[in-house]
Formats: structure tokens, sequence, C-alpha cells
């Protein structure tokens, strides 16, 4: 996302180091994440609201769990499992030839975790609401599943989906537990949250008033999008 | 001469019950009856949205449903048209992708896109084809869903209530022109309704329901009137 302002446009900002690059990597994994989380998620959410399968309820409780969790629960395990010794490690090793604790692709991967439940539940809900009658109209029109689920049925629920998608990528931009334990707060993966925490920590309260601000700038802007979203009438 | 749908079904839901057998040739037959009385369940049946617990359909000479032999053809196979009360046109669709969604007999956007406009003009719609059903009132998307039902060269069309959401004058209005656009087509239709004026003015046949059961059958008699001729629906050469 980042790489869609030009360096120059940047460059007159006259953004200091310490503020844009927390802000930079932020914005960069909770990007990546939320690309991954969309593309799960709105899968899952489809697959939950209409299928019937035996375990469906234990997924989606696994799928919240997150939601529930203190964020430093869900950073321990995931360092756990991601850095101690056992098959993901062995895994991580053969893939990436290095574990991944401590790393921008840990980050991500802990953001995903703990933005994939606001992804599915608010894709869910605006699945499932959507009137039957319009599948049913659909199947006698003769559309096969696929096509019924991307002409019809999430076309119909886009205004949830995007709502869904835009909290978890709010939420993949606010977490600091679960990214400062997978994270480790080293250079690469120090997102802004981290970084008003660093600041707080070693007595630089101007400097974390700054990178609040511009959190609170964030947030605010991502909220009033999703906040326009609801309201717009798409057709 | 085959029927044009053999119905013999039973299906319980809660308490209600449904068991009904009835044929309907071609033309309009209407399903008449208050509410709740399981004429929308039994056209359900009949585009196999819900399986009877036992029973047979026969759409045009085709076996569809069987219980007995555990025959179920899916809804998209049965070719069914299907108009419901309030249209239910895709929101998000121009009128004339919406019609075009349900040719089936053609091949390729163009022949398809062809093929609805020739629809839309025979409902007098073909000036909207270009609006989002939002834009459009009750009376132009039941005409738009009129169309949309039979595009896809349907062998059966099923009208649930299409006009009960209408106001009295658009209702009159829309009579004419579903029973001319329907008899012209010349696709059987079975058409739902509670309104005794509507089943008289648009149906060929009368099949009474009361609380699951058919309980009367009687032919319309329709004076020597024009009736409207019998057109073929325009196909192309990849049908």
């Amino acid at each position: 996302m980042i790489g869609l302002v030009p360096r120059s446009w940047l460059n007159t900002l006259d953004i200091p180091p310490w503020v844009w690059n927390p802000l930079s990597i932020s914005l960069r994994a909770a990007f990546e994440a939320t690309i991954v989380v969309a593309i799960l998620g709105i899968a899952l959410a489809y697959l939950l609201a209409k299928g019937r399968f035996p375990g469906r309820d234990a997924i989606e409780t696994v799928c919240s769990l997150p939601m529930a969790l203190p964020p430093t629960v869900v950073g321990l395990y995931l360092l756990t499992r991601m850095g101690g010794p056992g098959p993901i490690r062995n895994a991580e090793v053969r893939l990436f030839g290095h574990p991944l604790t401590f790393t921008f692709t840990g980050i991500v991967i802990a953001q995903i975790i703990e933005s994939f439940p606001y992804c599915v539940r608010f894709s869910r809900t605006a699945i499932s609401v959507v009137d039957p009658r319009f599948e049913q109209v659909a199947r006698a029109m003769g559309l096969s599943r696929w096509r019924i689920a991307f002409l019809v049925t999430l076309p119909l629920a886009r205004r949830g989906i995007v709502a869904g998608v835009a909290m978890s990528f709010g939420r993949a931009l606010g977490d600091f537990g679960a990214t400062m334990i997978v994270g480790g707060a080293v250079p690469m993966a120090t997102t802004m949250p981290i970084a008003l925490y660093n600041a707080v920590f070693y007595g630089s309260h101007q400097q974390a008033t700054i990178l609040a601000l511009v959190q609170l700038g964030v947030a605010f802007a991502i909220l009033l999008g999703v906040s326009r979203l609801g309201r717009l009438q798409p057709w | 001469m085959t029927d044009a749908l053999e119905v013999a079904v039973a299906r319980k839901i809660g308490e209600f019950e449904l068991d009904v057998a009835f044929t309907v040739e071609s033309g309009i037959s209407v399903l008449f009856g208050p509410s709740g009385a399981g004429k929308s369940l039994t056209l359900a049946l009949i585009a196999g949205l819900i399986r009877p617990d036992t029973g047979t359909i026969v759409i045009r000479g085709r076996l569809v449903t069987d219980c007995a032999r555990r025959i179920h053809v899916s809804t998209q196979e049965r070719r069914i048209g299907m108009v419901f009360q309030d249209g239910l046109l895709l929101p998000h669709r121009s009128v004339l992708d919406n019609v075009a969604l349900a040719v089936r007999q053609a091949r390729g956007s163009r022949a398809r896109r062809a093929i609805a406009h020739s629809w839309l003009e025979r409902v007098g719609a073909e000036e909207l084809a270009h609006r989002r059903p939002g834009s459009l009132s009750g009376g132009q998307r039941q005409r738009v869903a009129l169309a949309r039902g039979l595009a896809g060269d349907p062998a059966l069309v099923l009208l649930d209530e299409p006009l009960s959401a209408l106001d009295v004058e658009v209702r009159r209005e829309l009579r004419q022109l579903i029973r001319g656009v329907i008899i012209s087509s010349g696709v059987p239709a079975v058409l739902v309704t509670h309104d005794a004026e509507e089943a008289e003015e648009l149906g060929d046949v009368v099949i009474a329901y009361n609380n699951g059961r058919v309980t009367g059958r009687r032919s319309v008699a329709r004076p020597h009137g024009p009736e409207p001729e019998r057109e073929e629906p325009e196909r192309t050469e990849s049908a």
C-alpha cells in the first residue's frame, strides 16, 4: 500500500524516521495480513453461513477465540509454536531458511491470527442475512453454486464483508500484544504501537505523544471509512 | 397429449401437512386459496427447492422427483422460471444483466443480451434495460421479473403472488400483460394467488387449496376475445 504513494511525495512531508519507520512497517504488515485474512476469512465465512457439516460450531468457536483471549496469550502461543522445537518451526526453516519469530513475516502471521475473527464474523453475518430467495431464483435460472456465490450472494453481502475486512485491517494495525511477543520489538518488526511503548518506556514523552496522535489519526480515518461504507448505497 | 405438469406429493413441516395431487396442461393454472394453505410450498416442491416426503413430480413428461426411486433433479436442471412477489432482481446489476443472466439457451454475452433485450421488449420494459432495479417502480420490477422468468426458455414458469405487492391500478394492467406474454410464449405456468379476481382473470384452470389439500378444480370460461398468438421466443445459432 505504501508503495502506491510516490517516494518523492513522501519525502516532501519530511516525516522523521522514528515515525515513518514504524508507520510504514505497521501499514505494510496490516495490509499484507488483511489480504490473507480477506481471502481465507470470506471463504470460511461463506462455508460457515451456507454449509451444513459436522464440526461447524467448533470451527467457528476456534476462529473466534482470538477475540476473547488477551493478545499476549495468542502471542505466547505463537512464540512457542513458531519459535520452539516442533513441526511448525521445522516447516518454517524448510520454507524460509530460518524461524519466523522476531521477523516481519512473524508479525504478519500474528496479525493474521488476531484480525481473522473480525472478518469471519462480519462476513458470516452479512452472508447469512442475504434473502435466500435471491439464491433460489438464481438456482432456477440454472446458475451453478460458484456462480451463485460470486454473482449473487457475495455482492449482496458486500457491505458487511467490506466492513469486516476494514475492521480486520484496523485490528491488525492496532495490535500490540501478539505483535510484541512474536516480533520482539526488533527494528524490522517494530510497529507503531510497539514504537509508542518503547518511547514511553525510555521516557520520550514528546515522541510518544506524536506517535499516539498519528495512530489516532489513522484509527479515526479507518472508522470514518467503515461508517461511511455502512451508510453507502452501493446500488 | 402430455400434461405440462403432474404433481402428487406429500410433505410435513412441523404441524402442517401438505398432501396434494393434480395435473395441469398448457396455459396458466392458478393455485388459489387462503394464506397458509400450502400453495407456495407446492411451488417450492415443483421447483426442487424442497424435497417432498413422498410422491412424484413430472414436468412436461420428464420425471424430476420420485421419492420411491430416490430421483431428485436439481433446481438448476429443471428448467424452471420463477417470479416472486417482490421481483427479487439483483440490485447490483442492470435490468438487462438481470434478464441476460437467466438466458441459458445461448452462449456468449452478446447472444444472451440480445435474447434478454427481446424479452424486455415483449414485456414493454426495453427502455429500462440500462437502469438499476433500485430505481424502478414495483410494476416495472415485476415486468422485468417476468421477462427474466421466461428468458431462459423454461419448461415451466412458476409465479408466487407476483402482483400482491402492487396497487390496484398497476395490478390490473399487469394481469393483462402477464396473461398475454405467458400465453404467447407457449410456456405453461403455475401461479399462486389468494385473490379471487386475479385467479379468475389470469387462470385457465383454478385449483382450490385449503389446509394443505386440493379442495376443487375448475376451468375458467373465456370469452372468444382475441387471445394472444403464440410466438416462438428468439433463439440464436449457438443455442
